[in-house]
């Protein structure tokens, strides 16, 4: 089991209070379309992902943006319990989309710097080791069903 | 991955922004690797202050970020262009590569508090794709 700090516990709650989860989860997954552009395999039935501009303007991938950051939410919801909590998710990702554990973590990275760009100097390092900490967690624990 | 045109010319432009606060952007980046992945630590042993105040890690930072503009000038060969660079982590340094990875991950996120307006996702590919090749160029001469 993982152990967290009060500060650690803080700093998730604060975060996943006050940010705008369709903003943010819009913006992380049309960066990762982007920026990883082979994470698209899993996109086909989306519309219009022909570059960067359309994707960004896509409004399914919007959507399932949003579904994504709320797909975190069991996790910070129930920090001492995140591997039982994933465990529907990754055979979901596992068994029916067939999704390459390593886009977990890509999604992540594109998730941290859309959170570093909307927040500022407020992500400072401490914060961001936190982010990090937690997301690894969440990533592992998504892996888990995995065989 | 390689570098097409556009992304070089992409990461000329966006790297002209960051060219007068190359201090700023690399200590936050140096300071923020030591935090988030303490292993990073072990290469330092030998500075007493490893927070983003310290001198070392200030004077450290800018090396780091104006190493990077300089291959920005090189980007039509980095091989060639960071040869030297590459002797002094292989041979001298021995930094295991894998650090490149996270260093360049801290220098993104660093970029994107910044610039949070310019470092669009379009910048972002172009720059993640730089530095994979500039850490690519890096070890080269490792073995």
């Amino acid at each position: 089991m993982v152990e967290w700090t009060d500060f650690e516990r803080q700093t998730i709650a604060d975060i996943f209070g006050k940010i705008d989860y369709e903003t943010v989860g819009a913006a992380a997954l049309s960066r990762c379309l982007i920026v990883y552009p082979w994470t698209q395999r899993y996109f086909g039935n989306f519309g219009n992902l022909y570059n960067a501009s359309a994707i960004k303007i896509n409004p399914m991938i919007a959507k399932h943006g949003t579904t994504i950051v709320h797909g975190l939410d069991r996790a910070w919801k129930n920090l001492d319990n995140i591997k039982e909590a994933y465990t529907e998710l990754s055979i979901l990702h596992s068994e029916t989309i067939h999704v390459d554990p390593d886009n977990f973590r890509l999604f992540s990275d594109c998730l941290t710097i859309t959170l570093a760009a909307q927040m500022g100097a407020e992500f400072n390092a401490d914060v961001q080791a936190v982010v990090q900490k937690f997301l690894t967690v969440v990533v592992n624990a998504l892996g888990k069903q995995y065989h | 991955m390689s570098l097409t045109d556009r992304d070089k010319a992409t990461v000329r432009s966006f790297w002209a922004k960051v060219a007068g606060n190359t201090e700023a952007v690399g200590t936050n980046a140096l300071s923020r690797m030591l935090t988030v992945y303490p292993q990073t630590k072990t290469y330092f042993a030998h500075w007493k202050d490893l927070g983003p105040k310290s001198v070392n890690v200030r004077k450290h930072g800018k090396t780091v970020v104006d190493g990077i503009g300089e291959a920005v000038m090189k980007i039509d060969d980095l091989q060639k262009g960071l040869l030297t660079l590459s002797e002094l982590h292989a041979f001298k340094l021995r930094v295991d590569p894998t650090n490149f990875k996270i260093l360049n991950h801290c220098i993104l996120v660093v970029l994107a508090i910044t610039f949070p307006a310019e470092f669009t996702p379009e910048a972002h590919v172009a720059v993640d794709k730089f530095l994979a090749a500039l850490a690519l160029a890096l070890s080269d001469k490792y073995r």
